[in-house]
C-alpha cells in the first residue's frame, strides 16, 4: 500500500496532462473526417471508455479466479470494487455511442449485437454490485460474487468479436493487433494518447476505489484504527 | 500446486466452460431464430410473408436514387443482386450513393417499403484532403 501511494501522484499528473493534451489535440488539431465532419471526434471518448470498460471485466475475472483458487482477501476487494467503474465507464460508452449514432446512422439505437453485448455488460456490472451487496455474510458474498463474474467473462469476447460474428450496424475495429489501422495517423496518435490517459486515470480511481474497499472491509483490524 | 488449488482450478476453468458453452447454444438458437437481416442476394431466394418486418444491407447503387418531394427510392445492392427501396422520410446525413446502407422495412411486389433507412459507417477514418489524393 505505501508502494502504491507512492507511485500514485505520478500516474495521475501523467496521465491527467496525457489525456488533457490528448483531448485538446484531437477536437482542435486534427482535420475533419471525409465522411463523418466534425461528428467523428466522439471517438477520443467512445474508444477509450470501451476499450476500459472491457479491461476492467476481463481485470475483475483474473482477480475472481485468483480469489477463488488461492483464496487470496485482497484480489476479492479488487473485484467490488472495480465494479462501479466499469458500471460507468460502459454507461459512457453506451451514451457517446448513442449520440455519435443520431448524426451518422440516422438513430440513437438498434439491437445489433455489438450494442446490445455492451448494454448486457452495463446490466452485469449492475448486477454484480447488487448481488455482492445484498448478503449479510461477506464470505458468502465474495464467493458468489467471483463466480458471477467468471460466469459473465463469456460476454467479453462475444462483446470484441460481434462485429465479426453477425452483420452489425456497428463498424468493425479500425485498430486491430494484426494490420494496418484503419483511420489515418493524424487522428490516431490523439486517439492512442487519450486511451492511455484515460487508462492511467481509471486506474487511480481503481487505486482510491479498492483503498477504500479495504478499510470498509478491515475496519476492525487495529492497523486500520491507527491509519484512520 | 497443493491437491486443493488444483481442485478450486478445475471448478474454475469448468465454471468458465460452462457458460461459454451455455452461450454459444443461446447464441446457435438466437441465430436461427431471430435471423431477419438479409442481403438483396438472398431476398428472393426465401418466401417471405408481406407482414413481416425484414432488414436487409448492402451498398446504395451509383445513380439509383430518385428524389420526390419527401419520398425517396433507391436500389440496395450487393454486386450479386438488387432490390428496390421506397421510403418516405427523411435519411440520415452519411446516406449516399455507393456507401453502405441498411434498411428496416416490408417486402411488397419486389420492392421494400422502408420505415426506416440507416447509414453503415465503416471503419474508415482519414481527412478529406487524403481522400482526393487516393
Amino acid at each position: 500500500m505505501f508502494q502504491v501511494n507512492r507511485a500514485y501522484p505520478y500516474i495521475f499528473y501523467l496521465s491527467l496532462i496525457t489525456y488533457l493534451l490528448s483531448i485538446f489535440w484531437g477536437l482542435f488539431l486534427t482535420p475533419e473526417d471525409f465522411v463523418q465532419g466534425n461528428s467523428y471526434r466522439i471517438i477520443y471518448l467512445h474508444v477509450p471508455a470501451s476499450f476500459i470498460s472491457q479491461s476492467l471485466y476481463l481485470a475483475m475475472a483474473i482477480a475472481s479466479a485468483v480469489y477463488l483458487i488461492w483464496k487470496v482477501k485482497l484480489s476479492v476487494y479488487l473485484v467490488r470494487s472495480i465494479a462501479p467503474i466499469g458500471a460507468v465507464t460502459t454507461f459512457i460508452a453506451l451514451i457517446s455511442g448513442s449520440i455519435w449514432g443520431i448524426p451518422t446512422w440516422g438513430t440513437w439505437w438498434v439491437w445489433d449485437a455489438r450494442i446490445v453485448s455492451t448494454l448486457i455488460l452495463f446490466i452485469m456490472y449492475l448486477g454484480l454490485i447488487s448481488l455482492h451487496d445484498s448478503f449479510n455474510n461477506n464470505e458468502k458474498a465474495d464467493k458468489f460474487l467471483s463466480i458471477l463474474v467468471l460466469v459473465g467473462s463469456v460476454n467479453i469476447p462475444i462483446i470484441k468479436m460481434s462485429v465479426e460474428w453477425w452483420s452489425t450496424l456497428h463498424q468493425p475495429a479500425s485498430i486491430t493487433l494484426s494490420e494496418k489501422p484503419a483511420i489515418d495517423l493524424v487522428m490516431l496518435y490523439p486517439l492512442f494518447g487519450s486511451i492511455i490517459g484515460f487508462t492511467g486515470l481509471i486506474t487511480c480511481l481503481v487505486i482510491l476505489s479498492s483503498k477504500l474497499q479495504i478499510i470498509k472491509r478491515e475496519k476492525n483490524k487495529s492497523w486500520v484504527k491507527d491509519y484512520v | 500446486m497443493k491437491a486443493v488449488r488444483k481442485k478450486r482450478l478445475q471448478t474454475v476453468l469448468l465454471i468458465l466452460a460452462t457458460s461459454a458453452l451455455g452461450s454459444f447454444f443461446i447464441i446457435r438458437a438466437l441465430d436461427s431464430n431471430l435471423d431477419f437481416f438479409y442481403t438483396p442476394s438472398e431476398i428472393f431466394l426465401e418466401e417471405i410473408p408481406e407482414n413481416k418486418r425484414i432488414k436487409i444491407g448492402g451498398m446504395v447503387l451509383e445513380n439509383s436514387v430518385i428524389r420526390e418531394k419527401t419520398k425517396i427510392s433507391f436500389i440496395v445492392s450487393d454486386f450479386q443482386g438488387s432490390i428496390n427501396v421506397e421510403f418516405d422520410g427523411i435519411v440520415p446525413d452519411l446516406f449516399k450513393e455507393g456507401s453502405g446502407v441498411v434498411v428496416l422495412g416490408y417486402l411488397k411486389d419486389k420492392t421494400i417499403i422502408a420505415e426506416e433507412v440507416l447509414a453503415k459507417h465503416d471503419e474508415n477514418y482519414m481527412p478529406p484532403s487524403i481522400d482526393i489524393e487516393k
